[in-house]
Parts: structure tokens; C-alpha cells; sequence
């Protein structure tokens, strides 16, 4: 409870302190079970990386957040890397001139990250760290963080993203933001919200409280607004487009029939969206400035969840047009659609990597549904399975796609994974009351 | 024979051939006459009249189901299609939602789709049995408002289905 009442009372927001009913729940839940990491199988290509405990060494109070921790757990939830637990760390540098290389070859580490917080003055903290190749015994990073208290896990998953960039060449995708929809209650009596957490589940904060069923989050391409689907307008499904900072928010599709399925263009011009105006559920492009819809689909059977190619060029879609469901591409232009997914008989929700080479879907079998993974990098379309469960849906790609946010069951509670693109490595996310579903991982952010 | 009472007669013999098939349809319905007594001076003979929505036994079939990904009516939800479009059919006025559902198996987005397939196909037999289209709306709510929660084929049968709410009476 005193980690959490401080780490509240740190805050200043007036609207935060608004949501202490609802925050207190989850915090509490991420911090006494901690976040379940579950190795699924086996884990020789990751990467032994030890990163070590950095102590405070100011005059003041110390910060709340466990610095080193946070960063072992986002590398190694990556399944990039293998982080060595702190009890085997049998020797604690916290500066370049402590580390005693023959000590960390013994422990098998390929790198070792040491740090320490010291006082920045006003009530901030700078974490100094260094990551070290440990054959070459070479520093590969020395960089210095400064932060408020409140933002500690914030530098933390700022680290890890260096860290991770430095060693493979790839952006670090730690330090970005999460939606996504809860439920709780049932019949009548549900109450639905739509939330935004941090990537590994911590500091969730209601964005959208209803009545009313909400669905489908998506990000704008800053990470400032989401556009989702809720159901409060004349009891049928509307699109809002809201902003994160002030709040305010528009409606700006609520035709007859379904309105559904937001997507942000990759240069947040424009909206992909779903319209059943026409009779049956199509594929329009909105243009946010004029509201101006051009529509790209047009036929009897269901046309649904559009979701943009990195480039902008093209929309990849659900469509039943040939009796099941099934990944479709059409250009954002306009023009005839290609089939996209051959393998299974139910593929649907389709989420793409930034490059365009793989594609991930809910990929149903009889009564079971797993999330799928569509390698097209090599010439020939290869399928392998991300998910162990029986109703796993919406997968939503890391902004740098090494990992693969979905919605699965534990029990008959709806609860969310990450899993790393290679499908070795698993966690558990939200640990909330209720259900949680419909996860949109967010895009970069800016410092 | 005029006009006038060419098309009353008409009306009649169909709201008879109506009222005769839903009797052998149904199962030993209780003997409640649907012939309203004159509290409603301006329902003709035979007519439904707002307070048959609570007393009528097929009336009071609200929500039709459907198989696993199927918008198709079962044969035995016709007898329910033909009371509810009489009644539109008699009450001009009255205003019916039909709300479309779909179990939770498969995409959120897809099922919203489903949903209102089944919805469509309800207001389809509604229109087929002579109630007009002005006096439905049809929507969909997916799978977002079960009403069983359980994963089981039990459960999911209770979920896909569409449920008709008289806004207007």
C-alpha cells in the first residue's frame, strides 16, 4: 500500500487522482504478483545479458522504481535476450571501473549493463549506466537519464530500448503505451472502459468510461489520440476520435447500421474504417480534414477491419467474400482486391509489421482460434502458431514487430499476452479485474 | 363487389390463414382468444392491439436463435415471424429494434458483421410476412453483449440471436 500511495501522491494530476477507485485494483495487482513471464520453449538464441541492481547513492529519498529490474524484465519478455537473475549476481559494480570481466564470463554473459541514481536536483534522479560486451570486454553505451520520481519506469524502459537497439540494430519498442478494453459485471449491469497502460501493463488510466460497449482502439500515428468504436449514440455502434491530452473528443461516423473497425493511416490524414450503410458491412477511407469517404469494397458478403500497410499504399481487410474468413489486400485507392491468407479456414483480424513482411491473425480451427503468424520475408508464405490457447484473438504488432500483444482466456476471464514474434517467449499483462480484451500496441514515442 | 371491400376481405382471409397456421404450429397454446375486447375502439376483429405484446404467447417470443455462423432461419421461429409482422401489419404505428448477436468465437469486428446478417434476416421474414421495412431498425451489437458468459456450446446457443424490442407499441 505505501509504494502506492506515494507513487499516487507524486502526482499531481487532479484526474488521476479522479480514477483512485479504479487505479488502485490494478496497481495493486501488478505489484504483488508481479508479472508473470512464462518461457514457452526453448530459449537457446536469446541473448545472456546481466543487468545489474543500480543503487541510489543521493542524500534523499530513493525511488520507488527498481530501475535494473525493469529493464532485465522488458529485454528479456523480448525473447531477444536472457536476463540472469539477481541472486545470481555474485558481484554488484555500479561503474565501469568496478567490473571484473573474468567474473561475468564465468556467468556465461554475453553483456552487462551497471548503473546507478543519483540526485539531479528539484526532486529528480539521473540513472548513469553502461552496457558492456563482455568478450570483447568493450563499453558499448555510457549515457546519462534524468527524471522525476513519477517517471522512473519511464528512463527505465528508455534504457532497455538503447540497450536493445545498441545490440541488434533494431528500435526498442519498451517505452510506448497500450489500449485497450475492459468489462466487468455482467448482463445489464456491465461497465465497460477503455484504458491506456504502459507497454508492460503498469500505470493503467481510464480513457473512456460506458455503459455501453466499446471496442476497437486504435493510435493515431503520434500517439495522441485514439480513434474507437462505442455504442452510446442511438444504441448503435459510432467512431470517436479523442484526444489523450485535453479529452476532447469527436464523433465523426455514426451512419445507419455498422460503424466500425477505426484504423489511422500511418500519416494520420486519413481513417479506414467499417460502414454497413450500403447493406452489408464495406471498406471506406475517410479523410479527417473534409470527412469526405471514398468507398473500396463493394460486395454482398463482410468487409471488415481494415488495417494500413506501413507505406500507406494499401489496406489489408477481413472478407468472407469467399465464404469463410479470410485476409484480403485491396490498394488505398481503390481497386481489386488479392487474397492474402490460403492456410486454415478462418483467418481474421490481421495486424502487420512495420515492414510489410509478416502478418499476424486470429486463426480459428473448429473451436479453437490462435493467433498466427504470416512470414512472407523468405519467397514462400511460412505459418507458424504464436498462441497455446483455445480463444485467443485481436493481435496487435510491437511498433518495431518483435513482439505481438493479443487477447486470450485464462479460465473464463479475459486477460492479455505478449508474445515475442518468435512465439518462445510469453507473458501475462493486465492483471485487472474483470476482462480484458482488444489490445492496440502504440506507436513510438518522442521524447 | 367494391373496391374498399374487396381489400377488407382480403385482409381478413389473411389474417385468418395467419392466425390458423400459428395454432398448429404451436404446442397446446392456452386458450387465450387474441381478439380484443372494445377497450380499443379503433382495432378491427382479429387485430393485435398493444396489451397482446404481454399476453400473447407467440407475441411474446422476442428473440429468435441461430446456428454456429448461420444467418438462416430455423423452421421453427416462422410462426414468431408471421405474429410480429401481423402486429406491425396492424399497428401502423408500433416500431420494432431487432438487435443481432453473435457468440464469442472468432473476430470481435467479423462478429458485428454476423450480428447484423441475422438481424437483416429476421427484418427480411418480418417484410416477407407483410411488415414493412419503415417499421424496423436493425443492429448489431456482436459479440459484446452475451448473455451467457460460459464457453460452451450451451452458452454459445443462447448468444446467437437476434432480439426484438418494440420501441413503439
Amino acid at each position: 500500500m505505501t509504494r502506492i500511495q506515494r507513487r499516487l501522491a507524486a502526482t499531481t494530476r487532479a484526474w488521476l487522482v479522479a480514477c483512485l477507485a479504479l487505479l488502485l485494483p490494478f496497481a495493486a495487482a501488478a505489484q504483488q504478483g508481479g508479472l508473470e513471464i512464462d518461457i514457452v520453449g526453448g530459449n537457446a538464441q536469446a541473448l545472456p545479458i546481466a543487468v545489474v541492481p543500480m543503487p541510489y547513492q543521493g542524500g534523499a529519498t530513493p525511488p520507488d522504481t527498481d530501475i535494473a529490474r525493469v529493464i532485465r524484465e522488458d529485454l528479456s519478455r523480448s525473447g531477444q535476450f536472457r536476463g540472469l537473475p539477481e541472486q545470481d549476481m555474485i558481484e554488484r559494480p555500479t561503474r565501469g571501473g568496478e567490473v571484473n570481466y573474468a567474473t561475468w564470463r564465468a556467468l556465461k554473459q554475453d553483456f552487462l549493463v551497471v548503473g546507478r541514481v543519483v540526485d539531479a536536483g528539484g526532486g529528480a534522479y539521473r540513472v548513469e549506466y553502461e552496457l558492456f560486451d563482455v568478450a570483447k570486454q568493450e563499453r558499448l553505451l555510457g549515457i546519462a537519464m534524468t527524471g522525476r520520481a513519477n517517471a522512473m519506469r519511464d528512463v527505465a524502459h528508455q534504457i532497455a530500448d538503447a540497450i536493445y537497439e545498441k545490440i541488434l540494430g533494431v528500435r526498442g519498442a519498451f517505452w510506448t503505451r497500450i489500449a485497450y478494453v475492459t468489462s466487468t459485471g455482467t448482463g445489464d449491469a456491465t461497465r465497460y472502459a477503455l484504458m491506456v497502460a504502459d507497454a508492460d501493463g503498469h500505470n493503467p488510466q481510464v480513457v473512456v468510461r460506458s455503459t455501453e460497449p466499446l471496442m476497437s482502439p486504435d493510435w493515431s500515428p503520434d500517439g495522441r489520440r485514439l480513434a474507437y468504436v462505442s455504442f452510446e449514440h442511438n444504441n448503435n455502434s459510432a467512431i470517436y476520435i479523442q484526444d489523450l491530452g485535453t479529452g476532447a473528443r469527436e464523433r465523426v461516423a455514426s451512419f445507419r447500421g455498422i460503424n466500425s473497425s477505426p484504423a489511422f493511416s500511418p500519416d494520420g490524414t486519413k481513417l479506414a474504417l467499417t460502414l454497413s450503410r450500403s447493406g452489408s458491412p464495406e471498406i471506406y477511407v475517410m479523410d479527417l480534414a473534409s470527412k469526405a469517404l471514398t468507398q473500396l469494397t463493394s460486395q454482398m458478403g463482410i468487409d471488415t477491419e481494415p488495417v494500413w500497410a506501413a507505406d500507406g499504399r494499401s489496406i489489408y481487410f477481413t472478407s468472407d467474400r469467399g465464404g469463410r474468413p479470410q485476409v484480403y489486400q485491396v490498394p488505398a485507392s481503390g481497386g481489386s482486391a488479392t487474397r492474402v491468407t490460403f492456410q486454415g479456414s478462418y483467418n481474421a483480424s490481421p495486424t502487420v509489421s512495420y515492414d510489410g513482411t509478416r502478418i499476424a491473425v486470429a486463426q480459428g480451427s473448429g473451436n479453437v482460434y490462435r493467433i498466427a503468424l504470416l512470414d512472407r520475408s523468405l519467397g514462400t508464405p511460412r505459418w507458424s502458431t504464436l498462441s497455446p490457447g483455445s480463444l485467443d484473438e485481436s493481435p496487435s504488432f510491437a511498433p518495431n514487430a518483435s513482439m505481438v500483444l493479443y487477447a486470450g482466456r485464462e479460465g473464463s476471464r479475459g486477460v492479455l499476452y505478449a508474445v515475442s514474434a518468435d512465439g518462445r517467449v510469453r507473458q501475462r499483462l493486465v492483471l485487472a479485474d474483470g476482462n480484458v480484451r482488444e489490445p492496440a500496441w502504440g506507436p513510438y514515442r518522442e521524447r | 363487389m367494391n373496391t374498399p371491400t374487396r381489400v377488407l376481405l382480403t385482409a381478413l382471409l389473411c389474417t385468418a390463414a395467419v392466425a390458423c397456421s400459428k395454432k398448429v404450429k404451436e404446442e397446446a397454446p392456452p386458450a387465450t382468444p387474441t381478439t380484443p375486447t372494445t377497450t380499443q375502439p379503433a382495432t378491427t376483429p382479429g387485430a393485435y392491439g398493444p396489451e397482446d405484446l404481454d399476453t400473447d404467447a407467440c407475441l411474446r417470443q422476442r428473440t429468435i436463435y441461430f446456428d454456429f455462423d448461420q444467418e438462416s432461419l430455423r423452421p421453427e421461429f416462422q410462426a414468431a415471424m408471421a405474429c410480429h409482422a401481423k402486429y406491425l401489419r396492424d399497428r401502423p404505428s408500433a416500431r420494432i429494434t431487432l438487435e443481432g448477436h453473435a457468440d464469442e468465437r472468432g473476430s470481435r469486428d467479423y462478429n458485428l458483421g454476423l450480428g447484423e446478417r441475422r438481424g437483416n434476416a429476421v427484418s427480411s421474414a418480418l417484410q416477407a410476412n407483410g411488415g414493412s421495412a419503415g417499421q424496423q431498425t436493425v443492429t448489431s451489437y456482436g459479440e459484446e453483449r452475451p448473455t451467457c458468459t460460459a464457453s460452451n456450446e450451451d452458452c454459445w446457443a443462447k448468444n446467437r440471436r437476434v432480439e426484438i424490442t418494440y420501441t413503439a407499441r
